[in-house]
């Protein structure tokens, strides 16, 4: 099992289990455990909302990819932790992260 | 004023194509979008995006899509509004309605689709508390007229194509020019990131990088701009005018207070023709919505389609509809 833990809008802090082996983006387990998250683009790093602020274990995850830093660069309340959900794969990498959703709400 | 038969508010690929629906039943069609140029979704977001779901095209680019579409509804000369959003609908004595942007362009119309998508292109504003009090007071979210900024200190925020090219054209027509960029590279055009930087190594721009703009302030008009850096440390600046160069989202906007039956930022229609609750009013594309919507521009087709059937009849109330294929008659134009 694969343990995080969100924070959604309002500072409340949720833990979240996945199975190992599961192909699956962060930005997909938001929307799955029915965080209220846009995900315009469904996921192709076009749309930026679906902003995530790391606020544990940013190192730990692989580096942002060109079009991911270009989206970010396109978010106004973007921080030095900021990344985008969707393209951050679910595996080890994401064991006692802490994730707080930051885009616009559906 | 502009006279038209149907107002479609949206000029995304659903809008387009209700044009052509609209136009084979000889009703005339207005449109207009918030955004500079047609295409909606398809235009702004992911132009050279491949499209695999459209009937007939194995394959087609996003902004091809939208040129074709264009194309096909040349002949019924639609009429456009663009870079002007829609703010207000007045219900005229015989039914029909006057639409009014926020340039005040009014349209006058029988029937008004609303073809919205997710609703209207707006700036991504950067969280600045009292940003929207100094909104036209030195704030601004585009560069309309740079002449206003002769003289003036500018600072620019972003780090995208569009920040760098204005702090590049700005810079010999401002009296000092700022750009803050959370990071300290740049993901814009190569060249222009270069120039950006050989102007502040020329003393001509001021480069204020791995940074963000936390605060503004002024009586009456904007006087400075607080700035922090990722290491915390805050200097302020003497500035004229900011603008944020974030690029668009998408919101709903002022459509949200015209009394349509609304479901989770959607409009709820009836699946027969896609009317709304207020007579006249349809709503087609991404904007509305009822059990098994599918958010593709295909149900978009459909809807439009089935909406001008419908419409028909505020437009022409004395003529009876009879369906007919495109295949028998052509494309009658007007
Ligand atoms: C990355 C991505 C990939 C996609 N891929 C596909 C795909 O492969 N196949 C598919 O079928 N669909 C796809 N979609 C979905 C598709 O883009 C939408 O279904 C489609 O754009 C909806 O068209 P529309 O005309 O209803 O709305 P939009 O394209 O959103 O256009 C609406 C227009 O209305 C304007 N507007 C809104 N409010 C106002 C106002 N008050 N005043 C003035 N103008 C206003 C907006 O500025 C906008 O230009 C994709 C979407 C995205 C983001
Ligand atoms: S869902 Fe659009 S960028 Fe992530």
């Amino acid at each position: 099992m694969i343990q995080f833990t969100l924070e959604d809008r309002n500072g409340e802090r949720q833990p979240v289990e996945i199975p190992e082996g599961i192909n699956l983006s962060l930005m997909e387990v938001l929307k799955a455990s029915d965080y209220n998250v846009l995900a315009t683009c469904g996921g192709m790093a076009l749309c930026a909302t679906c902003h995530v602020q790391v606020l544990e274990g940013l190192d730990a995850l692989p580096p942002a990819r060109d079009a991911e830093l270009d989206m970010l660069d396109t978010l106004p309340d973007a921080e030095f932790d900021s990344r985008l959900s969707c393209q951050i794969r679910v595996d080890e990498a994401l064991e006692g992260g802490i994730f707080k959703i930051k885009g616009p709400e559906q | 004023m502009i006279t038209t038969d149907i107002c479609i508010i949206g000029a995304g690929p659903v809008g387009l194509f209700a044009v052509f629906e609209a136009g084979l039943l000889k009703m005339r069609c207005h449109l207009i979008d918030a955004l500079p140029q047609v295409g909606g979704q398809l235009s702004e977001i992911y132009p050279q995006k491949p499209i695999y779901d459209i009937p007939g095209y194995p394959e087609i680019k996003a902004q091809e899509l939208v040129d074709n579409l264009m194309e096909q509804i040349e002949p019924f000369h639609p009429t456009f509004t663009l870079g002007e959003r829609v703010e207000a609908l007045e219900r005229q004595d015989d039914g029909s309605f006057v639409i009014t942007t926020n340039d005040s362009t009014s349209v006058h119309c029988q029937v008004v689709v609303i073809a919205g998508g997710l609703g209207c292109f707006e700036p991504r504003k950067p969280e600045i508390q009292n940003l929207e009090q100094f909104e036209g007071k030195g704030v601004a979210y585009m560069v309309k007229n740079p002449e206003q900024l002769r003289d003036r200190r500018v600072v620019l925020a972003g780090g995208g194509d569009s920040a760098l090219d204005w702090t590049i054209f700005l810079a010999n027509i401002a009296k000092e020019v700022t750009l803050v960029h959370r990071s300290d590279s740049f993901r814009g055009a190569p060249d222009s990131a270069e120039k950006v930087f050989e102007l502040a190594k020329e003393g001509r721009v001021n480069l204020v990088l791995q940074s963000t703009i936390t605060s503004i302030t002024g009586s009456g008009h904007l006087q400075e701009v607080t700035i922090t850096a990722k290491d915390k440390t805050v200097t302020t600046l003497a500035a004229d005018n900011l603008i944020p160069l974030f690029g668009l989202t998408p919101k709903l906007g002022p459509i949200a207070d015209w009394g349509l039956r609304i479901d989770k930022a959607a409009i709820s229609v009836d699946t027969t023709d896609y009317s709304t609750n207020v007579e006249r009013i349809y709503a087609i594309g991404d904007i509305n919505t009822y059990p098994g919507k599918l958010k593709l521009i295909l149900s978009g087709f459909h809807e439009a389609a089935l909406m001008c059937q419908s419409a028909f009849k505020y437009v022409y109330p004395n003529q009876k509809l009879s369906f007919k294929y495109t295949t028998v008659n052509g494309i009658p134009t007007f």
